[in-house]
């Protein structure tokens, strides 16, 4: 069954999107990413967005989705890398995607996390600041 | 109005609606139009591609180049199905009218994101919604 992979980079969770969605896979995604949250007891979630060539009001709605229920599981989601004519289209089309944290790209992301994380002194993430690069966290992270 | 080219594409399985993605991306490429328009015209597509699938039972989107009386070029696309149709359309067009679990942003949204938008259905028979995007 075709799956959207989903990597662990200290306490928070990696997705990348690289492939043009049909609805089941995004719905699926949905439901992994439930399961890897409370698993890994995961305090961020990225979303990497960048290859995407359209957001439209299904994947929106994905997204506000994993928004919130990893809010419910006290993580927080950032999207990041929407392409700027994705942003345009979005707005005209009429979602606002509220409550969805963006950042330009994944280390952007990363610190947001890291920053609004930081308030909670949450122990892992400490270690997290302390590896800094990505690189870092991601190849701790496999060991 | 000139029809230069048309391609029909079948609206049946989830699979199809990136199908139809993909190959409306491929017509506004040829078209010419420019990223953001491209991104306008591909993302009304897959809102329409699925209501086709979603609310119609499944149909066919038909491709048309067009060519206009003073030589402006053009991609019309036509979703049909022969579902239960939309037994309003003024409300079907409302902002956030969903007969389903969406937001019902699809129509009007897509109405929006294109230059023309027109919508024939009939209870009982189909839906047709005709859509243009002039380069
Ligand atoms: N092809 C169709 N056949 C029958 N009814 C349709 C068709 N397309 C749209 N509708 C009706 O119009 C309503 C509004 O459609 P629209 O695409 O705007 O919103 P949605 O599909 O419900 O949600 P969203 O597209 O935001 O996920 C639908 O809920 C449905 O009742
Ligand atoms: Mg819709």
């Amino acid at each position: 069954m075709e799956r959207i992979p989903i990597l662990k980079l200290g306490s928070f969770l990696l997705v990348t999107i690289q492939v043009d969605m049909h609805d089941e896979l995004a719905v699926r995604l949905q439901d992994d990413l439930t399961t890897k949250i409370v698993d890994s007891s995961a305090r961020g979630v990225l979303i990497d967005i960048s290859a995407l060539d359209i957001v439209d009001s299904f994947i929106g709605r994905m997204l506000a989705g994993i928004a919130s229920m990893s809010k419910i599981l006290d993580a927080q989601t950032v999207v990041v890398g929407m392409q700027p004519a994705v942003a345009i289209t979005l707005v005209e089309l009429g979602l606002s995607l509220d409550g969805i944290k963006t950042a330009l790209n994944v280390d952007r992301g990363m610190k947001l996390l890291r920053d609004s994380l930081e308030l909670s002194e949450d122990e892992n993430l400490a270690a997290g600041e302390a590896n800094g690069e990505f690189e870092s966290i991601h190849a701790s992270d496999e060991n | 109005m000139q029809v230069t080219k048309t391609e029909r594409f079948p609206i049946r399985v989830q699979s199809d609606v990136v199908v139809v993605r993909q190959k409306v991306r491929n017509w506004t490429i040829e078209l010419g139009l420019s990223l953001i328009d491209q991104t306008k015209v591909i993302t009304a597509a897959s809102e329409l591609a699925r209501n086709t699938l979603e609310y119609g039972g499944g149909g066919e989107v038909e491709l048309a180049s067009l060519k206009n009386d003073i030589g402006k070029n053009g991609l019309r696309l036509i979703f049909e199905d022969q579902g239960p149709g939309i037994p309003d359309i003024n409300l079907a067009l409302t902002d956030g009218y969903t007969s389903g679990g969406g937001l019902g942003m699809g129509l009007s949204g897509s109405r929006r994101l294109m230059n023309e938008f027109n919508i024939e259905s009939e209870v009982g028979k189909g839906t047709r919604v005709t859509v243009i995007k002039w380069k």
